[in-house]
């Protein structure tokens, strides 16, 4: 026991003299100042030195080195899958930079004469691609799906995929971003092509709305998950 | 040359006829990626409530049917999900804001300025620009987290995306001719009661900066307001 209180007392010692050492360098003119995320000791709500609480979390433990390497890709809704075509073409289109895509215009264009060609073939007519509401002809429409495929987001402006009067300001989770694409698609110049009326077949809407989800609520906007 | 007609209308066919995958926004789109952790089901990119701020949401992993597959859905560690944001024009990201799980926490980093050496296929994780974090929801809860400015979710979401797949199918099969999609009264939601993934991050334009001049001015569509370009890749760690 003695020895352990010896111990004890020499710790205590030690103690005094680390908190004194401590005193004399943290004394400038009794300024006492704020714990912060920088100052090399635990204080404030911190967990660890530096980090924790209100500061950066404590990382040890956790791994966060390493390359990261590019496996799926979005930019606009359906590119790829809509245009890319086949299932080599996809993979590529996943595995390439937006910046360089310039190989995939002209399978995206063959793609979207395609579905023109099958619809004329079983229609019995000749169907081409005509320039859409935006006035884009083929190869510009599959330019811009092909090397512009990002979403544009308009940080100043109200943000939709297209909402009758703003076009390509972002996307909502609302936007019927289907029927807006096989408008562009089958629209031809007014949107209306292929729209069902006057005989034509209905390709410019599936028909579907967003039913009974909601879409007004706040932060993160998505409705819990359906378990039933 | 009946023979020819034949032969183009069923070439046509074969090339349709691969298209129809499971096909949504972005649902399963290709076959490297299918029904693995690094799928993206979808993504949007919106004005917040706050409408100083921009809202960046990732699905994956779509379409989870409900119960046990959604209960079991989990973010793959190895898995970095990097919200891309290109502020000049060149559709190379300036700017990333990156996610990725650690046991029940979401980490996100950003928005990381990228030094174009450092831009594309691959990345690292800035560490040193961690932001926040959030504790991944549960199928019966929404835990958010805000920190720096910035919000923060992830967890199962009951996917927002509709579509009649199905019709979507038998039209470009040509099945549906002469007819097309179906009216309203018969078309179907594939997507009505299925689940992601989600990722949610809201942050403040002021963290981003200015955006460019729109991309439509490019094929001559004037008068568009400045916007940002941006996308959302998942990475997996070699």
């Amino acid at each position: 026991m003695r020895i352990i209180d010896i111990k004890l007392v020499g710790l205590a010692l030690c103690m005094g003299l680390f908190f004194v050492q401590c005193v004399d360098d943290d004394d400038n003119g009794n300024v006492i100042e704020q714990a912060t995320c920088d100052d090399g000791i635990q204080n404030g709500d911190e967990e660890g030195i530096d980090c924790g609480g209100s500061c950066v979390p404590c990382f040890e433990g956790l791994d966060f080195s390493g390359t990261y390497t590019q496996q799926d890709i979005m930019g606009r809704p359906g590119i790829n899958t809509v245009f890319s075509g086949s299932d080599d073409v996809k993979n590529n289109f996943n595995t390439s930079v937006v910046s360089d895509r310039a190989s995939f215009q002209p399978i995206f264009q063959a793609t979207l004469e395609a579905y023109h060609d099958v619809y004329g073939a079983a229609l019995g007519v000749s169907l081409d691609y005509e320039p859409n509401i935006l006035g884009l002809d083929a190869a510009t429409f599959t330019t811009v799906l092909a090397q512009f495929d990002a979403l544009q987001v308009a940080p100043n402006a109200p943000t939709t995929y297209y909402d009758g009067t703003n076009v390509l300001t972002g996307r909502n989770l609302s936007d019927d971003v289907i029927d807006i694409s096989l408008t562009l698609m089958f629209g031809g110049t007014d949107g209306t092509r292929f729209d069902g009326n006057n005989g034509t077949p209905q390709l410019t809407s599936d028909g579907v709305g967003p039913g009974d989800r909601d879409f007004n609520l706040p932060f993160p906007y998505l409705e819990t998950p359906v378990m039933q | 040359m009946k023979k020819k007609k034949i032969y183009l209308l069923f070439g046509s066919f074969g090339l349709l006829m691969l298209l129809v995958t499971l096909i949504a926004a972005d649902h399963i789109d290709s076959p490297s990626v299918a029904n693995t952790s690094v799928d993206i089901a979808d993504f949007f990119a919106f004005e917040g409530d706050n409408p100083d701020n921009t809202v960046f949401v990732a699905t994956m992993q779509g379409p989870l049917t409900p119960g046990a597959v959604t209960e079991n859905a989990i973010f793959d560690e190895d898995v970095l999900v990097e919200f891309n944001i290109d502020k000049t024009g060149d559709f190379v990201e300036d700017l990333v804001i990156q996610a990725i799980r650690r046991d029940s926490i979401m980490y996100f980093f950003g928005p990381s300025v990228v030094d174009p050496a450092d831009a594309g296929l691959n990345s690292k994780i800035y560490v040193d620009d961690f932001v926040g974090q959030v504790e991944i929801s549960g199928t019966d809860e929404t835990i958010t987290a805000s920190a720096n400015g910035m919000t923060f979710f992830a967890g199962p979401r009951r996917d927002p995306f509709y579509f009649d797949f199905n019709q979507f199918n038998q039209v470009v099969s040509g099945n549906a001719a002469p007819e097309g999609f179906l009216p309203p009264a018969q078309a179907s939601d594939f997507f009505i009661n299925l689940n992601v993934l989600a990722v949610s991050v809201e942050v403040p334009n002021s963290m981003l900066g200015d955006a460019p001049p729109h991309v439509a001015g490019a094929v001559g569509i004037d008068g568009l307001p400045n916007a940002y370009n941006v996308w959302v890749t998942t990475k997996r760690k070699q």
